[in-house]
């Protein structure tokens, strides 16, 4: 019996670093959920994610719609034509989760839908929408920073999910 | 190969209710945990309870922070209530209506802080219901062993259940 939910790839980080990529991504399966665990290292970071068929898109392809709340108050707002979909922040000392569900992520007939959610406990809670406006497959997965890095010891999985 | 995402338990609240429920003797072999739970609450007179989760034992409210984001439809709040992760009905909600909650707690056996998500719904056809989003830390070195699904003002009805799943990395 084929296997639904399935790791396709992970990584600890040893050492502090600004990306990690996720390339070679097969298109088996039907829909993608990345799982993000950690700490900023240096002074809070500014995560962002990009995605790609044979290269990262680094253009203007991005938009996003997103609401939050930092414990005193929410708001939503959005960003269009970007070129870095950002992430909440993740801080020094208080660890944060970032899951990002890629829908149907291998079609080559629509535009590319993304579900966001970023849980901070010392920082804010946010969800978001994220479209790349291509219909190519995605295949590659980079998560970077803006500034300062993703902290030694933070996880990155990627996980594959089937549909019957 | 070993199976990635896996039921470990599920428990059922049954008849005369329970204030509390929740799991033990959790394994530490997988990498994450994910419950699915759907539950409601005896609070009288009320149409929505609220409630959180700890684990292993531990209450201490110094242990706990969380940001919540929810919305009532009318407008919507945030907060940092140490023990509100999730909304429920109550008691004079719409009959036969339970809340849904979806926890999310990566790498729970490791030796950092816990951090974990959640995710609740409280819709009950009426005026007032809640869509809730929580982020949550557990300050604590210790691997989650249990976890205790509690109410802040009434208990569990029978049929509240929840599952507990294992999510491995490799």
């Amino acid at each position: 019996m084929p296997t639904t939910y399935e790791p396709i790839a992970t990584t600890t980080l040893g050492s502090a670093t600004n990306q990690v990529d996720f390339t070679g991504i097969s298109g088996s399966y039907t829909d993608l959920i990345l799982v993000i665990e950690g700490l900023a290292s240096g002074g809070t970071n500014y995560p962002y994610f990009r995605v790609g068929n044979g290269s990262i898109d680094t253009g203007t392809n991005y938009s996003r719609t997103y609401i939050l709340g930092d414990g005193s108050s929410a708001s939503s707002g959005r960003d269009s034509n970007t070129s870095t979909p950002t992430l909440a922040e993740f801080l020094t000392t208080s660890r944060s989760i970032i899951t990002i569900q890629f829908q149907n992520y291998s079609n080559t007939t629509t535009y590319k839908t993304m579900i966001v959610r970023t849980s901070g406990a010392s920082n804010k809670v946010e969800a978001n929408v994220t479209l790349w406006r291509s219909t190519s497959a995605i295949n590659q997965i980079r998560l970077a920073v803006s500034s300062n890095n993703f902290a030694s010891g933070s996880t990155f999985t990627l996980y594959g999910i089937k549909a019957a | 190969m070993a199976t990635t995402y896996e039921a470990i338990a599920t428990v059922t609240v049954g008849a005369g209710g329970a204030a509390t429920f929740g799991f033990t003797s959790i394994p530490a072999t997988f990498t994450d945990l994910l419950i699915l739970a759907s539950v409601r609450s005896d609070r009288p007179s009320n149409s929505i309870d609220n409630g959180w989760v700890y684990f292993n034992s531990d209450t201490t409210s110094g242990n706990y922070t969380k940001r919540r984001l929810w919305g009532d439809g009318s407008a919507v709040y945030s907060a940092t209530t140490y023990d509100l992760d999730y909304y429920c009905p109550g008691s004079t909600a719409t009959a036969s209506t339970f809340g849904n909650l979806y926890y999310y707690i990566p790498n729970y056996a490791g030796s950092n802080n816990k951090s974990f998500s959640v995710d609740s719904s409280q819709e009950n056809n009426a005026t007032i219901a809640i869509n809730n989003f929580t982020a949550g830390l557990w300050s604590s070195s210790s691997a989650i062993t249990s976890i205790t699904f509690d109410l802040n003002n009434g208990s569990f009805v029978q049929h509240s259940n929840a599952t507990l799943y294992g999510i491995k990395n490799s």
